[in-house]
């Protein structure tokens, strides 16, 4: 399984890729929505992305919004990981097309649970 | 200072008399772990110090204290998926097809914790039936007060939601207050809460429907094990379904149980004539 994580923050794409990476996962990293859609021009297509909201240059919402209005991308998984905790913030991101929504902070348990909800736990982790 | 052995001996005896659970030797670090906090906010300096000074001076709020302590356990929403996709796609069907429109279906979760399971369930019927509160009730029990009351009060902390809740659930059925969620009252009324001690005789209950029962059975010894299923089957209807954890089951326990296979997980239901 593949994963892409995008956050501005180098600590907390090392913390998420640290987690995916012990599930099994193979983990590249963006620092803004628009170097993350560069990866996917690339050609590494992931079966998930983790993404932050708020970062320069392109924010996780219009990445979101980006990868959507792309058909090649629709397998693709996305779920925000972000402290943006509103009711409406959540509502927008939903509405825009992610499939999840964490909430920092969380813990390695809240994320296995999370890839759980969405079939994306790799085979041999326990949910 | 560590636990002595003494003290070790004196919680296990305790925890077993009250709850019947048995804490194996080896969990020395779980009682380290949970009640040291407690030693600390009395002013003492570690969980033999709290033992002796319960034993010297007996507090049953204290007692009942450790007891809670070493009995709630984690517990998250959609937990292990399989008996509530189950629920919905086999057990709710099946029930509302074998029962009148006015009778109402009796679900019990008998070891809440916090409330996630009964609160799970009742999200899954407010989402698959019209009317949900009117056709259905669950009763949500546990050994720990302080866990019936966190379930009555349906409040959670960010980390709690994160733990498996679906989003789309999370927005539909709960609000933003201070730094914790709030269930929606439609569901809270959904749902009656109580103590009740698995391992002494059940108080008046039932007769259930629908029965969950998941990872409670683990903590026990084989005789009280027989009894809980045993008391279990007396209040729940003949075609009623028992869910249990994913680790746990009835065979080799109880033989009036028949094991169902449901998609990934399985359920168990009480065999004819027993």
């Amino acid at each position: 399984m593949r994963a892409l994580v995008i956050d501005d923050s180098r600590a907390m794409r090392r913390i998420v890729g640290t987690i995916l990476k012990d599930f099994g996962y193979e983990v590249r990293e963006a620092a803004d929505g628009r170097l993350a859609l560069d990866v996917l021009e690339e050609g590494f297509v992931p079966d998930l992305c983790c993404i932050d909201w708020n970062m320069p240059v392109m924010d996780g919402l219009q990445f979101v919004f980006a990868v959507r209005a792309n058909p090649v991308y629709r397998q693709v998984t996305l779920m925000m990981v972000t402290t943006e905790s509103e009711t409406g913030q959540i509502v927008k991101a939903l509405a825009a097309g992610a499939h999840e929504y964490l909430i920092k902070p969380f813990t390695a348990d809240a994320m296995r649970d999370k890839l759980a909800l969405l079939g994306l736990l790799p085979e041999g982790v326990t949910a | 200072m560590t636990l002595t052995a003494t003290s070790f001996d004196w919680v296990r005896q305790l925890v077993h008399r009250e709850s019947a659970i048995v804490l194996q030797p080896g969990k020395e670090y779980l009682v380290e772990a949970r009640l040291l906090p407690m030693a600390q906010q009395r002013g003492l300096s570690g969980v033999s110090e709290l033992v002796e000074s319960v034993r010297k001076t007996p507090d049953p709020a204290v007692t009942r204290r450790i007891v809670e302590a070493l009995t709630t356990n984690e517990t998250s929403w959609f937990r292990d998926g399989d008996p509530f996709t189950a629920f919905t796609g086999t057990v709710l069907p099946q029930l509302l097809a074998a029962r009148r429109p006015d009778e109402r279906l009796q679900i019990w979760s008998a070891a809440c914790s916090s409330g996630q399971e009964a609160y799970t369930i009742a999200m899954l019927l407010s989402d698959a039936l019209p009317h949900a509160a009117t056709r259905v009730s669950i009763t949500a029990t546990d050994l720990s007060r302080q866990m019936v009351e966190r379930t009555r009060a349906g409040r959670f902390s960010q980390l709690e939601v994160n733990r498996g809740l679906p989003a789309s659930m999370l927005v539909r059925h709960f609000t933003r207050a201070g730094n914790e969620w709030e269930i929606s009252p439609a569901l809270r009324r959904m749902i009656t809460t109580s103590e009740c001690n698995l391992a002494a005789p059940l108080p008046r209950l039932g007769p259930f429907d629908v029965v969950y029962l998941r990872n409670v059975l683990i903590y026990f010894d084989l005789p009280t094990k027989q009894q809980i299923l045993t008391r279990v089957r007396q209040i729940m209807r003949p075609d009623g379904w028992l869910f249990l954890g994913a680790a746990e089951t009835t065979l080799g326990v109880d033989d009036n149980w028949e094991r169902v296979v449901l998609g990934r997980g399985s359920a168990y239901r009480p065999r004819k004539g027993a």
